[in-house]
């Protein structure tokens, strides 16, 4: 299949179940929130169950496709952590990431969503431009 | 069953659909995701399409959402009220599309990426869960 057709197709399941999360328990799916959560043990049976299927989700994957979904990882360790780091403090200090603002936040147009989205994006862009450029 | 432990089999459920649309959408692999953040270089496009699909179903799905008085297995909807733009909406973010766009990994896919049993992809995640911790215990409220 091409790669557009099943970047789509596993757009609609993440919209999906995003939108079944907030019909069935009122919440918003934003990962960052609910691992971030998770991490101070806040209401911990509900945000480690979806953690949980999170690491299920690859390996329903395989069961059906006989394949486990491509990972390359080319930054060195330090890069590795310092990437951690970053992405760990500023979506919990923006309140969310590529899931809560990037997919909900649209969707609900929120005007701070949009203004992180095209924030993340932006800065997402500059560093791989210089990273690249600097090869 | 209690709705609470209804509620947790929702995100058992819900967790395992967003790990499996993730891991087939292609956003599992920081290469495609740095690819994605090249528009200048070796651009490729296809992840508008997770964030297109995404946002397209979500957005259907809202109209239900308004039109429900209450979630079917709680009291109320906890939607984010609509506080202004500020400080830690911009900086916050601009920090996290930086470690995007190095790593190419987002909190989803770092954490659904594990099983796939990368040490790099570990390292990312503790070093994620530190962050978090980090800015909820000190940085919160000072920016």
């Amino acid at each position: 299949m091409s790669p557009y057709l099943t970047s789509f197709a596993g757009g609609l399941l993440i919209g999906l179940s995003a939108i079944l999360y907030l019909i069935l328990t009122g919440r918003i799916a934003g990962i960052s929130g609910i691992v971030g959560r998770l991490a101070e043990g806040a209401n911990a049976a509900l945000n480690g169950a979806f953690v949980i299927g999170l690491l299920l989700g690859p390996l329903l994957y395989h069961l059906a496709f006989g394949a486990w979904p491509a990972v390359t990882i080319s930054a060195s360790l330090p890069v590795i952590i310092l990437a951690g780091l970053l992405v760990g403090i500023g979506s919990r200090m923006g309140s969310g990431c590529t899931s809560g603002h990037g997919v909900l936040g649209l969707a609900r147009f929120s005007p701070r969503s949009m203004v992180a989205v095209a924030t993340f994006l932006i800065t997402g862009i500059v560093t791989v431009t210089l990273m690249r450029a600097s090869l | 069953m209690t709705a609470s432990f209804r509620s947790v089999l929702a995100a058992l459920g819900c967790g395992t659909l967003f790990g499996f649309g993730l891991s087939l959408s292609g956003m599992l692999d920081p290469a495609r995701v740095q690819g994605f953040l090249d528009p200048f270089g070796a651009w490729d496009p296809s992840l508008i399409f997770v964030l297109g699909g995404a946002v397209l179903v979500a957005m259907a799905g809202m109209v239900w959402v308004r039109r429900m008085p209450q979630p079917v297995l709680a009291d109320q909807f906890q939607i984010p009220a609509n506080r202004p733009i500020d400080r830690p909406l911009v900086l916050g973010s601009a920090l996290f599309g930086i470690g995007w766009g190095l790593g190419g990994f987002c909190p989803g896919p770092a954490i659904s990426a594990l099983p796939l049993g990368f040490g790099a992809g570990l390292l990312f995640v503790i070093a994620m869960v530190a962050g978090m911790i980090l800015h909820d215990r000190m940085l919160a409220g000072k920016v």
